[in-house]
């Protein structure tokens, strides 16, 4: 049985490149794309060995890379899997459709980065502060529509150790002439009193209307609510996830830790997570691609979603 | 068709002229005048100021709902606008009361209503025929539809109108009415309050000919506590109706989806004079009616009886035992090995829960919090250990003292609310209160038949009071209260349930997944798309 082997092999290079050739698309596009991919060339007889396969090649892609976007996408390409296999029984016929829907849904995502974009610009007044955290292209696709809006004000953003995410953000806001500031993580406490908002992005968000995002936003979000300045986040609406952690250890293990981690590492209590969980009650509003929602109102949308 | 009003408001003005008086008009007419005086008697006890608002625009309205619904006299009683209590026919369940808090508000609508409807009266006089008057007056009617929603007659007992209303219906239906035993604390003389050793059962003749003898044992088992529970109480009802249905034969001349409606009507109000319904009881009971209603005319007697019992079964089976399946799947995923879990009081899903949970291999202790009068959690308690579970058993005063051991609090739920507030056992809010303070997750276990449209933010609204005399202990054979009734300033106060608002609550568990508490009225919107 070396056939479906080497395919799965064949998957992950190919969604390595997709994230290589294109390092603006999200990872769960890119995961969606592969999915994609993998169903114009599979080959089983019954949508029952359809599901199993692909269940298979998500937990492939999910090892390559472990982050929350990639999960959430492929549970989204999944479940409207099933709903198109419940509307067409004929296999080929169903396959057919699945891909047609399958490229539209690419479309459309890829334009919720915009869409996310448009929304949020206006939050942004003139002569603000914003405070943002590591590296979010969702985050810099804002604050370039706001700069093309002509507005003006100064971003800080955090170091966010362990990988100076934060020193890449700062470099694309300086080629975007937005005057930027690096500050240490610890010192988040005492940029706040002067920061007006703070704007993070996502990797996942909860169906609590929580999010998991880089390590270090929980602490943010904490020190925003003490200061009473706004919290907001922006995410498209494919990383909603269906997870519901209570507390920080409540987030599955799979996702603390970087892919090469998990394989390497035993003993998981030696290493730092790579994300934290931020609970709604520190969230004031959520930009996503269906609208402005309050931390409630994900519940809302993730029923519709999925239910 | 608008001539007949036409022709009626002149015969009230002049009642020689005018001109032809059918048996219905003059039917009509007689039942006006028996409203006006009901009205006039409800409104000398209120204050004799209301009365002349309310007379007019009562007498003015009756008319346009037989002009829309044309002839049949059995139309003419039609309860279409609920301000206006229709006398007589048609038992009337929810007797609806103006509260006292909504009189100045209706008297005022009431008086515009009256005063459009004088200019009505006085237009259509002048030009006899005209065909405005018949549209003109359906819009006072539809101005007093209810938007005033009514409230329940079960926490209006310190309103004596209330009080004799029930008691009339309660006659009607045969049915004796259980007296309030004791002095009621103030906050809450609105709602009853019984004596556990004056069962209503007393006051019937033993075999009761009105009330099947499987609801009477059923009455029997929720007054004196011996089934207790929201899922026992649910599950027990369905039984007793199931008995009921089996042993029901149409009488001639009647319809099955109507007589047997009909029939179960004085049994709920025996049930709700035991103990007051849960809202589990009143969601099975609205389900029951529903499908009785839609039993097809033609359908025959054993047929739709059994489809009825089938009905029922599928009921309880989707609705308990597997959401208690689904609830227990999502629940043990948040139970993780070396939890230390708090329950309070005994709930029969947190219970299946935990034992599900060790049965899986999930490392966990226990700690049930208890409380006095009912000691619940003893239950709880000998449950779990019987299964082997690690158990600790604390009162609930020391709860503080024992929380910062605890890892999760599981909870259940008597009724979850649409505004998202959790309905439970007194006891509970405080429990999540604390917990909130020590950051320990707070997780309410809830079915999703247990969901109600009713909103509520404090305790004392809508509550139950349990006999009072429950708090009395007695300790080495002193009973320090025994004659606390001849002490009048002292109240004994016995709740029952109370109210936990949504930011207590981290996480709801029901069987269509794992939800925060503000998304019950999604859940709820969805239900009702499905149905």
């Amino acid at each position: 049985m070396e056939w479906p082997k080497m395919t799965t092999l064949r998957l992950v290079e190919y969604f390595r490149t997709q994230v290589r050739q294109d390092p603006e698309v999200p990872s769960a596009v890119a995961a969606i794309r592969t999915l994609l991919e993998f169903l114009k060339r599979d080959q089983s007889e019954t949508i029952l060995g359809l599901r199993e396969n692909l269940t298979q090649t998500i937990r492939r892609l999910e090892e390559a890379d472990s982050s929350v976007a990639v999960s959430s996408g492929g549970e989204l390409f999944l479940r409207f899997i099933s709903l198109t296999s419940l509307e067409h029984p004929d296999l080929s016929q169903c396959k057919k459709v699945m891909v047609e829907r399958g490229e539209l849904f690419l479309k459309k995502i890829s334009l919720s980065r915009s869409k996310v974009a448009k929304l949020c610009h206006t939050f942004i007044k003139d002569g603000a502060k914003i405070l943002t955290h590591s590296s979010s292209r969702v985050v810099l696709k804002v604050l370039e529509s706001a700069a093309a809006d002509k507005k003006r004000f100064t971003v800080y953003v955090t170091e966010s150790q362990p990988d100076s995410a934060g020193r890449q953000m700062a470099d694309k806001l300086q080629n975007l002439n937005i005057p930027v500031t690096v500050v240490l993580d610890a010192a988040v406490g005492y940029i706040m009193e002067k920061v007006d908002l703070v704007i993070v992005g996502a990797e996942g968000v909860v169906e609590s209307g929580g999010i998991i995002n880089k390590i270090g936003t929980y602490q943010l979000a904490v020190c925003s609510k003490a200061h009473n300045k706004p919290f907001y986040v922006v995410a498209e609406s494919f990383k909603f996830v269906r997870l519901y952690p209570l507390n920080q250890q409540d987030v599955p293990e799979r996702f603390k830790y970087k892919a090469d981690t998990l394989k390497a590492v035993e003993d998981l209590a030696e290493e730092h997570p790579m994300i934290d969980y931020t609970p709604p009650s520190l969230i004031t509003l959520l930009f996503t691609d269906l609208g402005v929602l309050t931390p409630s109102a994900v519940s809302d949308e993730l029923i519709k979603l999925y239910l | 068709m608008y001539h007949r009003y036409v022709v009626v408001a002149l015969s009230r003005r002049k009642p020689n002229e005018g001109k032809e008086l059918t048996k219905e008009e003059k039917q009509r007419l007689r039942k006006q005048k028996k409203h006006q005086k009901k009205q006039k008697e409800r409104k000398n006890e209120k204050g004799p100021s209301e009365t002349e608002k309310d007379k007019t625009p009562v007498s003015l309205l009756p008319p346009p709902q037989p002009v829309a619904t044309q002839k049949a006299p059995s139309a003419l009683p039609a309860p279409a606008s609920a301000p206006i209590p229709v006398p007589a026919s048609a038992p009337f369940h929810s007797s609806p009361a103006p509260s006292p808090a909504d009189k100045p508000a209706k008297s005022k609508a009431e008086l515009k209503a009256e005063r459009r409807a004088r200019q009505e009266t006085d237009r259509a006089a002048k030009q006899p025929g005209s065909s405005s008057s018949g549209i003109k007056t359906k819009v006072p009617l539809s101005e007093l539809n209810p938007v005033v929603k009514r409230l329940p007659e079960h926490v209006q007992v310190d309103d004596p109108a209330v009080v004799k209303r029930l008691a009339k219906k309660l006659e009607r239906q045969q049915i004796p009415l259980r007296s309030d035993y004791g002095y009621k604390v103030s906050l809450f003389s609105h709602l009853h309050q019984y004596s556990r050793k004056a069962p209503l059962t007393q006051l019937l003749s033993i075999p009761s000919t009105v009330i099947h003898p499987s609801i009477v044992r059923l009455g029997l088992q929720y007054s004196q506590g011996i089934v207790a529970g929201s899922n026992a109480r649910s599950v027990a009802l369905l039984h007793a109706f199931k008995q009921v249905i089996r042993d029901y034969t149409t009488p001639p001349n009647e319809e099955l989806s109507r007589d047997l409606v009909n029939k179960l009507k004085p049994y709920i109000s025996f049930l709700n004079q035991c103990r007051p319904l849960s809202a589990s009881m009143g969601n099975a009971i609205k389900y029951i009616k529903k499908e009785i209603s839609n039993i097809p005319s033609q359908c025959k007697e054993e047929e739709a009886k059994t489809k009825l019992l089938t009905c029922i079964d599928r009921y309880i089976e989707e609705k308990i035992v597997l959401a208690a399946k689904a609830i227990s799947k999502y629940a043990i995923e948040k139970i993780s090995d070396g939890d230390v879990i708090l329950v309070y009081g005994y709930s029969s899903l947190v219970n299946n829960i935990l034992c599900e949970a060790f049965e899986k291999s999930r490392k966990f202790r226990v700690i049930v919090v208890d409380s006095r009068p009912r000691l619940e959690g003893r239950e709880a308690l000998r449950r779990l250990v019987q299964r082997g579970i690690s158990c600790t058993y604390v009162l609930i005063s020391a709860l503080s003292y024992i929380l910062p051991e605890v890892s999760k609090v599981f909870l259940g739920a008597h009724a979850l609310l649409a505004n998202g507030y959790v309905m439970s056992r007194v006891g509970t809010s405080q429990i999540a209160l604390v917990a909130r303070t020590y950051n320990v997750p707070v997780l309410v276990c809830c079915e999703t038949y247990k969901f109600c449209e009713r909103v509520q933010t404090d305790s004392f609204v809508s509550n139950e009071l349990d006999d009072p005399d429950d708090l009395m202990v007695t300790r080495k054979g002193k009973t320090q209260l025994e004659n606390w009734q001849d002490v009048s300033s002292l109240g004994l106060l016995n709740l029952v349930y109370d109210v936990t608002p949504p930011d207590f609550v981290d996480l709801v568990i029901t069987d269509l997944g794992m939800i925060p508490c503000t998304s019950v009225p999604v859940v709820l919107r969805v239900k009702n798309l499905d149905q």
